[in-house]
């Protein structure tokens, strides 16, 4: 049991936990603008064919948003708890700094999505459409202003800045400096992008899916076009973000992209490693695939730059697996977003004067490689966060406090023992939600139109014919 | 007293109240979740219907709580998180069951139905349950001890029963026909562990503490604090006279079970405040001695003075919206040919 200690199985808590909770905020966060828009697209299309195939859409992302939300706010609760139960130290340390970025994200986010999220699933004929536009607006906002707050605190996290510190203690200078703080705008581009791709993608995949099911209806199509064309927008963005985010990452943690690159030594013109084996022991990239100055080239712009290597920072540096890894599967996971979204996109386009009636714009083929892509979001995400958080240790506040020093000093025996707990429940939950969203793609519940079948051929991307059943 | 005295008091007052609300909020939820299983099938829909749009917000005020205890408390928030880890767990893993079968309950297959009614049910127990654990072990200072332990355990037995009063409060207010008739069995028959208990508590908590003790039995203040108790019998009384009497229910008096037993619990809640007042862990820790930072408390200050009264106001109207007797909920309009979800 040595090796399991507590500050180990503390760490594996908190990541587990995070992890867990970080998967729903990142569809919700996203998914509540898609509905957002079904919303507007159904007004303005009110009294033609479309608006009911607008409303289909709608329903049943509704639903899916509805059960999302439900775990976001179940973890998230526990993530609150996390902190006093397993990082006494963290609060006592820069709880003047951590509690009032927390405390904001309460007071103007949570409350407001929160209450909100009550009108706007269930209160459709209770308030007038005004009304309910403006709930769901606010739910909306809610979850992108509590990426805002959190993203700050976990931003200064890595990049502090506005502080003091009095006898061991932080004190607040400037709170401007600290809720913007260097990383801050990169990452919060970057997770909202990030979220607009995880949504995009469970909205084409799933409805991808319903179509190879035939089990889609006329809000089907409208969806899977939705999620397909933010997706080719997002993609780009967001790699561009990323690229930005590692220069930044470059200038205030330079060991940390020192581990994504896996360059062990200080060296000028550093080889761009694309693949390999870190191997920590012998401080070296076993099997590595590289591209000769290629790292200086594009981290500093010079075929020549010297890039600090693990080497320079002795003692204070990550593994170098795992981040090393966490960013290849997340780059990998943007690119093949992007072929994917703008292979698709491209092929909308180059129909969009054609009538429906020639047939669904996607071969069965591209059906399936979307619907394989439907979490593709949650693992690029969960990558990066990995890259993002593993890559800050041995510090859990960067440069200035050691994980190590802040944790709580429980028997090993029960940070394992609850630990166990919460990965049997979620796992059990996880399954439970892919299950569940595959059912209701399966079953989306809204009856068929009673107006003639031909009566919604009108509808933008095809009616009828599109239902998936003849594909 | 001057500011920097005055602003760590005001966060004890601003947790004190955020706790209360989420105690009789979240309570009622609770307390409807506890009484699940003594429902028929079709009776659960409806009572899961009562609370559907109100849950989320109510637990809201919990993290609130925790918010503050973390923002303006911060050297106490690590002592009473890391004293109550396992408690603390135990209510995690029932709030996420809890939480997460509102919604898997009328999405997942028919079939599965039962088995989250269950994790329903057992989700809100646990959480009940063990909160009022926690709370026990806070008011005996976290000391470990047989009588402490059987203290806390009976608060753990306690809370319970008194959410599901609430909850049957609640139903009786939000329904009719047979389930309002059996929401009042169901307050009639809970009255007595309730009552009990609560006076075992009362009696309990002086013997335990000695710092509880000292404050409520010096002669000025005893006759002081006085009408804590006595509203108490009388708040249990109004209940007791109006779940024997259907007429009283049928002409539109249910909420006064409800509202006697939020008055309990706000009794209950002022006796506690001024027995512990001005810990915030008994005997170890004041107030001031736990607050965060002056510039810290200050900036959190202004935006509980904002926020706060903004978030009373949206959620009166949620409330309004939501007014009166529940009915089966949807995602669309109840014109619409779609009504089956909840
Ligand atoms: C507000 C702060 C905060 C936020 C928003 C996040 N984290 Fe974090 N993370 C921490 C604060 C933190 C921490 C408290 O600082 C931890 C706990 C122990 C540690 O080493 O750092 C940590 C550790 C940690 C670890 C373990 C790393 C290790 O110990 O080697 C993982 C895998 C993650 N986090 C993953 C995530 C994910 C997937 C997040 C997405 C939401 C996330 N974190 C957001
Ligand atoms: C340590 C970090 C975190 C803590 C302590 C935390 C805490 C919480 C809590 C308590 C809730 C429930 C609020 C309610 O009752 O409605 C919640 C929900 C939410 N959190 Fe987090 N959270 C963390 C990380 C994050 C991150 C990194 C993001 C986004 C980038 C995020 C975004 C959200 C959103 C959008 C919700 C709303 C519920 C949902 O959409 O599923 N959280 N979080
Ligand atoms: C393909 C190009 C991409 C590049 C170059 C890139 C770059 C980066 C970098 C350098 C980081 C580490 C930031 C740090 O130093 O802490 C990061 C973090 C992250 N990435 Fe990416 N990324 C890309 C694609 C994606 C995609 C497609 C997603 C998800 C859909 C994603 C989600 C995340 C998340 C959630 C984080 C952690 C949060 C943060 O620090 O912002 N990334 N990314």
């Amino acid at each position: 049991m040595e090796a399991l200690d507590t500050l180990l199985l503390s760490r594996i808590q908190f990541g587990t936990n995070i992890a867990f909770h970080i998967l729903f905020p990142t569809i919700n966060i996203a998914l509540c603008w898609f509905l957002v828009y079904f919303r507007l697209r159904h007004d303005a299309a009110r009294g033609t064919p479309a608006a009911r195939a607008w409303e289909e859409a709608y329903y049943l992302w509704t639903k899916v948003f509805a059960l999302s939300f439900a775990l976001g706010v179940v973890s998230g609760i526990t993530m609150s708890f996390q902190f006093g139960t397993n990082w006494p130290g963290y609060m006592e340390r820069v709880g003047n700094i951590a509690g009032p970025l927390l405390g904001y994200e309460v007071l103007t986010a949570f409350f407001l999505e929160a209450t909100f999220l009550g009108i706007m699933l269930f209160g459709r004929g209770r308030v007038s459409d005004r009304v309910h536009l403006v709930a769901t607006l606010m739910v909306a906002a809610g979850t992108t202003l509590s990426a805002f707050w959190i993203l700050s605190l976990n931003s200064w996290m890595q990049t502090p800045a506005g502080f003091t510190v009095i006898d061991g203690r932080y004190h607040a200078q400037d709170w401007f400096a600290i809720v913007f703080n260097p990383s801050f705008p990169y990452r919060l581009a970057h997770k909202l992008l990030a979220s607009t791709l995880t949504a995009a993608f469970l909205v084409a995949g799933l409805s991808a899916y319903q179509l190879l099911r035939g089990t889609g209806n006329a809000g089907t199509g409208l969806a899977l076009r939705t999620g397909v064309i933010a997706a080719a927008i997002a993609a780009p963005l967001q790699i561009f973000a990323g690229d930005l985010h590692g220069l930044n990452t470059l200038q205030h943690q330079p060991a940390k992209i020192a581990a994504i690159e896996g360059i062990w030594h200080t060296e000028r013109g550093a080889a761009l490693t694309l693949f390999g084996i870190p191997n920590e022991r012998e401080r070296r990239t076993d099997y590595a695939v590289q591209l000769p100055r290629m790292a200086s080239l594009v981290l500093a712009h010079d075929l020549d730059a010297e890039l600090q290597g693990l080497d320079a920072f002795p003692g204070a540096h990550p593994p170098v697996a795992p981040v090393f890894w966490g960013f290849r599967v997340m780059v990998g996971m943007g690119v093949l977003m992007l072929a994917l979204s703008w292979a698709l996109a491209w092929r909308l386009w180059r129909r969009r004067a054609r009538p429906a009636a020639e047939g669904p714009p996607f071969t069965r083929l591209q059906l399936r490689l979307l619907a394989a892509m439907t979490f593709s979001g949650w693992i690029a995400t969960l990558a990066g966060w990995i890259v993002t958080e593993v890559g800050r240790q041995p510090f859990m506040i960067y440069g200035q406090l050691r994980t190590a020093d802040l944790v709580a000093q429980h028997a090993p025996g029960t940070v394992l023992a609850t630990l166990l707990v919460y990965l049997a429940v979620y796992a059990f939950l996880l399954v439970s939600y892919v299950l569940v969203l595959m059912y209701m793609a399966r079953h989306p519940a809204m009856p068929t139109p009673e107006a003639p079948q031909g009566a919604t051929a009108a509808t933008p991307i095809g009616g009828p014919g599109w239902t998936g059943k003849e594909a | 007293m001057d500011w920097p005295t005055l602003l760590p008091l005001v966060f004890m007052a601003v947790m004190g109240l955020a706790l209360l609300a989420y105690v009789v909020l979240d309570g009622y939820d609770l307390g409807v979740g506890v009484l699940l299983p003594f429902a028929t099938e079709s009776e659960k829909d409806l009572m899961v219907a009562s609370i559907g749009p109100f849950w989320d917000a109510n637990e809201t005020w919990l993290v609130l709580g925790v918010g503050v205890l973390l923002v303006a408390f911060p050297l106490a928030h690590g002592v009473v998180l890391s004293a109550l880890y396992l408690p603390v767990a135990v209510m995690l893993v029932g709030l996420i069951l809890r939480g997460v079968s509102f919604d898997f309950r009328v999405k997942a297959r028919a079939a599965r139905k039962g088995m989250w009614n269950a994790f329903f049910a057992a989700g809100s127990f646990m959480a009940a349950a063990a909160q009022g654990w926690m709370l026990g072990r806070y008011l005996t200072a976290f000391v470990h001890g047989t009588w402490t332990d059987l203290f806390a355990l009976g608060i753990a037995i306690t809370l319970p029963t008194a959410y599901a009063m609430l909850g049957a409060g609640w139903l009786i207010m939000k329904t009719d026909g047979s389930l309002q008739e059996k929401a009042v069995r169901w307050a009639r028959t809970l009255l007595w562990p309730m009552g009990a208990a609560l006076v075992a508590i009362s009696l309990a908590t002086p013997l335990v503490s000695p710092t509880v003790f000292a404050k409520w039995f010096a002669m000025p203040q005893f006759l002081g604090l006085l009408p804590i108790p006595v509203a108490c019998i009388a708040a249990w009384l109004a209940a007791f006279h109006v779940t024997r009497r259907p007429k009283v229910v049928q002409a539109g008096y249910g909420w006064v079970v409800f509202g006697s037993t939020v008055l309990v619990f706000v009794l209950a809640f002022l006796g506690l405040a001024y027995s512990i007042y001005p810990y915030i862990v008994i005997d170890k820790l004041t107030v001031w001695q736990a607050a965060s930072a002056h510039e810290s408390l200050v900036v959190i200050f202004a935006g509980v003075a904002v926020t706060l009264p903004a978030i009373v106001a949206y959620t009166v109207f949620m409330y309004r919206v939501f007014w009166g007797k529940a009915s089966p909920l949807s995602y669309t309009a109840p014109a619409g040919p779609l009504t089956e979800e909840s």
